[in-house]
């Protein structure tokens, strides 16, 4: 008998390893450092050679611009209202699928239907959905009397959703809930049926009623759980430029644009490939402390 | 303080019965056990006393008032979990709170009776520790506190000291009991421990297979089992049994005392037994036989004190008497007590 790779825990745990190692290094390292050279060079889509460095002339240039400005705080808006909003409906949907009750099974297949959806799909649902001319909203609204001449949300006979900088960003957000919210539910539920349920029907003896124990019981227990889910979700929605891509294309203006499209459009589309690498890179600190701020007070708040 | 009462409880899981036909009538300020193996419908039994299961026929009466279709904080009674089940973010004076604020009590009020309830269960130094850092008495001590904080009508314990260590659970008995004769609370306890009941209750329901087998004091449970099931479940060892033409006699190892050391008395019978294993437990023998000439190679179990056991060896044949009147008579079929010898 001699000792083979699975008895040596060193080699064994190296070899483990590799490949997440190496997948890491090649697909998210050198993109990574690749970016930081060239949002400090003059490269273009043309030339993408690094020629010269020059600084931080990039930076300062894209940071002039008026889309930067509407960019940040679109992307600030967008992230906050679509976390909020998700966290109250998904832990809304825990404390309901927590509980049997008759028709469980589809309730729960409606719910996950929305992150199972293809994104092709789901982009023409919502295109459909919140079209100029063929809104089915709109056509509820004016059957109601809300929308057309002479009525509260008037005189148009169209709200034009992707067509105004508040509709537009509302209907972003809308999207973004929309798709996110399954995702975030599965976290959340995760983490609501490992309390114990001991402590649920102690609280209904000691006498607390629906919202005491959502607040005073379910809700702290919830912490860690909803801090994860948070992060997860705001980094989604943060880096992310399809949405928009599909709905608004940040217009009209730049009034709905965020910094990941508008850093696409400008390094991939317009060409300027250094000042694309520039916008993406202001994204990188915001997202960094977040989660590392995330992950502290989630390890504290598991530990305790 | 109440009654509690129970009429013709059931709860069907499906097709299964898990308490088929319950009626308990608890007197004022009684400790009652509740006690029976795993699965026997005790904790489901409980669960709707409390008012968190309801049950499929019957009634729940607290002080003569049907609650049976009211929720838990309408009943008024409280409950000590086995896991304990105190809030985890909680402090402790904040966990003991919680039922007062739950109801609205006025915070001058309220503080006034965590001061007291504290300072009954003498844990005055841990209220401001969170749960994660009390030690299992510590957490079962806050536990109590907690439930007697608002003067219950009734106390439910669902095997509160199973958690403990066996030498702080010894003490822990004596203390929940104490506890139980300084407030008067009604207490129903449920365990699986047969040392707790007979320690702890006043009387003693033994439950199996969703009903109630026998109810009654200590000491009728133990010297007068209604059956088979509670002549074996109680006691430890449990009573010895032999079948006997139509009955099954049984009597408790304490009484099967080996010949020789003493005079036989009148009326004993004589069993001869070949002894198979003898365990020293200290202040007792254990001895392990089986009866000879019998067909079904009966079992027996004797407890002897080391005095008498001097003689006895592995192996061996020795004379056992027992006094007639330590024998219990059962039904061969039925397995129910009988009088006496048909």
């Amino acid at each position: 008998m001699h000792a083979g790779v699975a008895d040596r825990d060193g080699l064994l745990g190296m070899l483990m390893l590799a490949p997440a190692v190496i997948y890491i290094f090649i697909l998210v390292a050198v993109p990574f450092f690749l970016a930081i050279a060239l949002s400090v060079s003059d490269a273009t889509v043309g030339d993408p050679h690094i020629h010269h460095f020059v600084g931080l002339r990039n930076f300062i240039r894209v940071m002039h611009e008026s889309a930067f400005g509407l960019g940040l705080r679109n992307s600030i808006i967008i992230t906050f209202a679509s976390l909020l909003l998700i966290l109250i409906l998904a832990t809304a949907e825990s404390e309901l699928l927590v509980h049997n009750f008759r028709g469980k099974k589809l309730v729960q297949i409606f719910l996950i239907l929305p992150w199972a959806m293809p994104v092709s799909l789901a982009a023409i649902d919502w295109l459909w959905f919140l079209d100029s001319e063929f809104s089915p909203v709109d056509w509820l609204l004016r059957s109601v009397h809300l929308l057309g001449p002479g009525t509260l949300l008037g005189p148009a006979n169209h709200l034009y959703y992707f067509g105004r900088e508040w509709l537009g960003l509302a209907s972003i957000i809308t999207i973004y809930v929309w798709r996110l919210l399954p995702f975030a539910t599965l976290i959340v539920l995760a983490g609501r049926t490992s309390i114990p349920r001991d402590i649920f029907e102690q609280a209904e003896i000691d006498g607390s009623g629906f919202f005491r124990t959502l607040f005073r019981i379910t809700l702290p227990a919830l912490m860690p759980i909803l801090v994860v889910a948070s992060m997860f979700t705001a980094l989604l929605v943060f880096g992310d430029m399809t949405v928009v891509a599909l709905s608004t294309r940040g217009g009209p203006g730049y009034t709905t644009q965020v910094l990941p499209y508008w850093a696409y459009l400008k390094g991939i589309d317009g060409g300027a490939l250094s000042e694309g690498a520039a916008i993406a890179l202001f994204l990188f600190p915001v997202l960094l402390a977040g989660s590392i701020l995330a992950l502290r007070f989630a390890y504290r708040a598991e530990s305790r | 303080m109440a009654t509690l009462e129970l009429r013709g409880i059931k709860k069907r899981f499906g097709e299964f019965y898990a308490v088929d036909g319950v009626d308990l009538m608890i007197a004022e300020g009684e400790f009652l056990a509740i006690l029976g193996p795993s699965g026997c419908g005790k904790t489901t039994l409980m669960r709707m006393i409390a008012g968190l299961e309801p049950p499929t026929v019957g009634e729940v009466l607290i002080g003569g008032v049907p609650v049976t279709h009211l929720p838990p904080r309408a009943r008024n009674v409280s409950m000590v979990f086995q896991s304990y089940a105190l809030y985890p973010h909680m402090s402790v004076a904040e966990n003991i709170a919680f039922p007062l604020k739950a109801r609205g009590m006025p915070k001058a009020e309220r503080e006034t009776k965590v001061q007291w309830v504290v300072g009954l269960m003498g844990i005055e130094a841990l209220v401001k520790r969170k749960p994660g850092r009390l030690s299992g008495g510590e957490k079962q001590k806050v536990a109590l506190a907690r439930s007697l904080v608002r003067d219950p009508s009734l106390f439910i314990f669902d095997e509160p000291l199973s958690s403990l260590d066996a030498q702080v659970r010894a003490m822990a008995r004596g203390e929940l009991r104490q506890l139980h004769d300084r407030t008067g609370v009604t207490t129903v306890y449920v365990t699986h421990d047969q040392l707790e009941a007979l320690g702890m209750g006043d009387r003693i329901a033994i439950m199996n297979r969703g009903r109630v087998c026998q109810l009654g004091t200590p000491r009728e449970l133990y010297d007068d089992p209604a059956d088979t099931f509670v002549a074996s479940f109680l006691g430890s060892p449990p009573m010895n049994m032999i079948e006997y033409d139509e009955h099954i006699l049984g009597f408790r190892p304490e009484y099967l005392l080996p010949c020789g050391t003493a005079d036989v008395p009148e009326g004993s019978i004589i069993f001869k037994v070949r002894i198979s294993q003898i365990e020293f437990l200290g202040s007792e023998w254990l001895i392990y036989g089986v009866l000879e000439d019998d067909k079904n190679e009966t079992k027996l179990l004797a407890k002897v004190q080391p005095a008498v056991a001097g003689e006895l060896r592995a192996g061996k044949q020795h004379d056992f008497m027992i006094d007639r009147s330590r024998l219990r008579y059962f039904g061969k079929q039925s397995g129910l007590r009988m009088p006496g010898p048909v």
